[in-house]
């Protein structure tokens, strides 16, 4: 890929445009990275997405800068990181700048109110397709390990409020422990 | 010296926050409301509310809100780039470490299993939001009066659309925020 201002400027608006939408936290926006940056721009592949999901995820700091930082320095280096960072950062800074000199106004508008039970849905809604997504890629290999860890990790984290780092620990485990050098191929593909 | 205050702060809730999202919200209460008292909890409570209503995350939307409060601008952008430093260290050197060893095979068992771990993650993840978006009180319930019609016809429909047409996620949810916008002032409450 061709790193020359026009790269940057595509990522940056990229970036800007998905953290001044990633409403309800850090798995929204890796949803809206990957119909981005995998699906549409083609920028990196489902692999290294999950990757880059587990790493930002097991690391401190919030999910969207880190994951944010991984993809800016993947696609152009260390300038693409600092890209990436300023793009992810900007929203959130704007609008909570402006807000703290009065937000009780926001709290009581009515039409603000009704936006933000739209995008809600509407959030819900990319969430689940990025997921069916991910799981038809997960099954496709017809591996019974792989199905029961989603299986398990899902059930673990929606019933049972069990903390994401003991859930991505075990998977560490059970990662090293299951896969074999062929069953890895087969997983790769 | 209060910008070294900031900065010092906020590097360690950044330094500190594994696991995303809530898991920070206690740091962050402990550092800016018990220790340096910088706002009140009630405040604090606020700006929890206004981080569920605005994009981005939690730490950052705090850091910029608290920094604007205790140091004018300079403050908010101090507060922020200390959050966000301890994650550009660590997340460059598991980077570095990702590219240079993800053909080792023992790295490619670990990460293949942690990739169904993931999506069953995200799955869970979005379980939360539609429950939340469908359930005012945040509640599941079979009772028909507590469910919102609404957030289930736009939760529906962009789905089908996503699936179907592949549009654009961002759209998607812009248009069913001002459906919502519409839909509520409309009807008024």
């Amino acid at each position: 890929m061709k790193r020359d201002l026009k790269l940057y400027i595509k990522l940056f608006i990229a970036s800007f445009q998905l953290s001044a939408f990633t409403f309800g936290g850090g798995y929204v926006m890796i949803s809206l990275m990957r119909k981005k940056f995998v699906d549409k721009f083609e920028w990196l592949d489902e692999n290294e997405m999950l990757d880059f999901t587990v790493i930002a995820q097991s690391s401190p700091g919030a999910i969207a800068i880190n994951a944010s930082i991984l993809i800016g320095y993947r696609v152009a280096g260390i300038l693409g990181a600092a890209t990436t960072i300023l793009a992810t950062v900007l929203p959130p800074f704007i609008i909570i700048y402006i807000i703290s000199f009065g937000y009780s106004a926001l709290e009581n508008n009515m039409i603000f109110q009704g936006m933000l039970r739209g995008m809600q849905a509407g959030v819900a809604a990319v969430l689940c397709d990025v997921v069916i997504g991910m799981a038809k890629s997960v099954l496709k290999n017809k591996l019974i390990i792989s199905m029961s860890i989603m299986l398990s990790a899902f059930i673990a984290a929606t019933f049972f409020n069990v903390n994401v780092i003991y859930i991505i620990i075990v998977g560490i485990f059970l990662g090293s422990l299951l896969y074999t050098e062929k069953t890895v191929y087969k997983g790769e593909k | 010296m209060i910008y070294l205050e900031l900065f010092w702060a906020f590097f360690k809730i950044g330094l500190f926050s594994i696991g995303g999202g809530y898991a920070a919200l206690p740091l962050i209460q402990e550092q800016i409301v018990d220790k340096y008292h910088w706002i009140t909890p009630e405040v604090y409570a606020d700006v929890i509310t206004i981080s569920q209503m605005t994009p981005g995350p939690i730490a950052i939307n705090s850091a910029t809100f608290v920094g604007v409060k205790v140091g004018g601008p300079l403050g908010a952008v101090v507060a922020t780039l200390a959050f966000i430093l301890p994650s550009v260290i660590i997340i460059s050197i598991i980077g570095y470490l990702y590219y240079k060893y993800r053909k080792l095979s023992v790295l490619k068992s670990v990460l293949t299993g942690l990739r169904p771990a993931v999506v069953g993650l995200i799955a869970s993840a979005g379980i939360s939001i539609i429950i939340l978006s469908f359930w005012k009180s945040g509640q599941v319930s079979l009772n028909l009066g507590d469910i919102n019609i609404f957030s289930v016809i736009v939760f529906a429909s962009s789905l089908f659309v996503m699936r179907k047409y592949k549009s654009n996620p961002i759209l998607i949810m812009s248009i069913a925020g001002l459906a919502g916008g519409f839909f509520y002032s409309i009807i008024g409450r």
